[in-house]
């Protein structure tokens, strides 16, 4: 019956896609901001470090081990 | 639908995965954590009972902590979750926005649970098959550089496989149909994955951590990647379903109203 429902003429009711020129700025903006949370969470002041000492790589340490990122 | 409008649901679903992350986290994965310390302090107190803070990360309670184990456990686990849960959520919804409307005639709920679970496996499990969560004991200090070196770079890999192997899909849909572009798309993403992950260097700094505590942490970190993911998904292809029925219920009156 799901069968005879999608065989029904109508394929030409196409999904509307988002244009990339719309989804560009969005995906810039925002992937930068996720960029810069996930390398605090997963390699700062381990690998490389950007600040000195070691307050961030301590706070988020069971963190940054429990999903799985390389840590000491 | 708008590319906001996935974001702002993805950034919903992000959040709400970041308390279950936190919640599996703390419940599954934390004993192990703490079971793994345990044993590398007692190891270090062995080696060099008379060297005070020898090693560069001390994480126990009676070494010089920035933030004490209590707080690593709890509130910086929570905030690491949270990060990571709204980063990933707010991709993986970008990723369905890019997604819906191009891989063949999934909607939008489709689209993003598809975005999810291959973002899952794309970003979480092939490069824990690669290179595995160690706990706290497992991996020598001098060699953090490479190994971080190695597992972002076989996650780059991993990911932009992924994302061509799904385009290819996508291209063949029209011709082959459902079912072999599924197959065309995952069997290239497993082809190209395999080969590049034997060719990259292996890590193996396990010495002799009992096998049993690391077997029982890493499925902890498993549990702790599935359910962010999970999550994820799960909520986001339930609003972003939610909303696309409400606009075709609107589209569906419009029509009706344009033909009266």
């Amino acid at each position: 019956m799901s069968h005879a429902a999608a065989a029904a003429p109508s394929p030409e009711v196409a999904i509307p896609a988002i244009p990339l020129a719309e989804l560009a700025p969005w995906a810039l903006f925002f992937g930068l901001i996720a960029t810069l949370v996930l390398f605090f969470v997963s390699a700062e002041q381990g690998a490389v470090s950007l600040t000195s000492g070691t307050l961030i790589h301590e706070f988020v340490h069971d963190g940054r081990h429990l999903l799985a990122f390389p840590c000491h | 639908m708008t590319a906001r409008a996935f974001l702002v649901r993805g950034l919903v679903a992000g959040l709400l995965a970041g308390f279950a992350t936190f919640l599996v986290a703390h419940q599954v994965g934390e004993p192990q954590v703490e079971a793994a310390i345990a044993l590398e302090e007692s190891a270090a107190h062995q080696a060099a009972p008379s060297t005070p803070g020898m090693s560069a990360h001390a994480h126990g309670s009676d070494h010089e902590t920035v933030v004490s184990r209590g707080t690593q456990r709890t509130w910086g686990l929570l905030a690491g979750s949270l990060g990571v849960g709204v980063a990933l959520g707010g991709l993986v919804a970008l990723g369905s926005a890019l997604a819906v409307g191009r891989l063949g005639r999934l909607g939008a709920a489709a689209a993003s649970a598809v975005v999810a679970l291959t973002g899952f496996v794309a970003v979480a499990l092939v490069p824990f098959l690669k290179y595995p969560a160690n706990p706290p004991g497992v991996g020598s200090a001098e060699t953090i550089g490479v190994r971080t070196e190695y597992y972002f770079a076989f996650l780059l890999i991993s990911v932009v496989t992924a994302a061509a192997a799904t385009v290819v899909a996508a291209r063949a849909w029209p011709r082959i149909g459902g079912w072999g572009a599924v197959v065309l798309g995952t069997g290239t993403y497993v082809v190209v994955v395999a080969v590049l992950g034997a060719l990259m260097p292996s890590v193996n700094e396990v010495g002799d951590f009992p096998a049993a505590t690391l077997w029982a942490f890493r499925r902890g970190s498993l549990f702790t990647l599935a359910a962010l993911w999970a999550t994820i998904g799960i909520v986001l292809s339930g609003l972003v379903g939610r909303l696309e029925q409400r606009e075709a219920a609107t589209n569906r009156r419009r029509t009706l109203a344009a033909s009266l």
